[in-house]
């Protein structure tokens, strides 16, 4: 990849895998502008990257219950078995 | 003082209420990356109660060097991986391979087969059709690794320097895994919604 990256411009095929290293900021200051660049000029790259940006957030809205008051109460129950065996 | 250590203070000084406040504020997380690893919610359940025993038995060892969030979701992802190996889950999705398949791209490395629009589809059909059952799905058939760190960073929101201590690994190690897993799950949700 690195030697791809002395290149001056960008294709589409790298910019998918230095996408992560993008968004985790972790691209060099030369790297970034090419990125930039890339995707201000493409627009399935633009694309892609509002894809990922959705993938992330989808992930992070997977649902979960709330700790209902039954559960509470078995908590509570946990706790103190393990009191118990403390002592 | 954060709000987990002040909450682990009083759990160590004997406080109940203490302890299920403290399993309540982080209940969901658990059980949403919980459920990544094993078949059933009920499965799920048992191996966050099961972490809360091992936290409480392991509570006079945590030496607050990490965050206690850290501390507990390495406990959980442990637990939950072993369960998950229990009930033979098998992997479907290999370890490498590229974010994009290459056949997409054409010789110059432009995209000859380039991604459908799909994001505002993405959000409005989140509830009514099931996208998160197949994230659930997609993320229990990814390479378990992979899925640790995309589960830590992107459903518990840890930092990536709390990845790595959670899991043991490198900086770059935990961004190729990031990278990949979340690639994957992209190429689920295109699947899904952007079938050219």
């Amino acid at each position: 990849m690195r030697v791809l990256l002395r290149r001056r411009e960008l294709v589409c095929q790298e910019m998918v895998e230095l996408i992560t290293d993008y968004l985790e900021g972790r691209l060099s200051r030369g790297q970034r502008r090419r990125f930039e660049a890339h995707i201000a000029k493409c627009e399935h790259c633009t694309e892609y990257l509002q894809q990922m940006r959705a993938t992330i957030r989808l992930t992070g809205g997977l649902r979960a219950e709330d700790l209902t008051p039954e559960m509470s109460a078995e908590f509570a129950a946990l706790y103190r078995r393990w009191r118990e065996q403390e002592q | 003082m954060d709000e987990d250590a002040e909450l682990v203070a009083r759990v160590r000084a004997g406080e109940e209420q203490a302890f299920v406040t403290l399993a309540a504020r982080h209940h969901s997380t658990m059980q949403r990356i919980a459920r990544t690893y094993v078949a059933s919610a009920a499965v799920a359940e048992e191996v966050v109660q099961d972490t809360w025993l091992a936290v409480l038995r392991g509570l006079d060892g945590f030496k607050g060097r990490s965050s206690f969030q850290t501390w507990l979701l390495a406990i959980l992802v442990n637990r939950a991986r072993s369960t998950g190996v229990r009930e033979h889950r098998s992997v479907a999705i290999g370890d490498a391979g590229p974010a994009v398949d290459s056949s997409r791209f054409d010789e110059s490395g432009a995209w000859m087969s380039p991604p459908r629009h799909w994001v505002e589809e993405s959000e409005s059909r989140l509830l009514a059709e099931g996208l998160a059952d197949r994230i659930q799905t997609t993320m229990r058939e990814l390479p378990e690794r992979q899925r640790d760190v995309v589960m830590l960073r992107d459903v518990a929101e840890l930092t990536a320097r709390e990845v790595c201590e959670a899991l043991e690994i490198s900086e770059a190690n935990q961004r190729v895994l990031l990278h990949r897993g979340r690639s994957h799950l992209r190429q689920a949700l295109e699947a899904e919604l952007g079938r050219v």
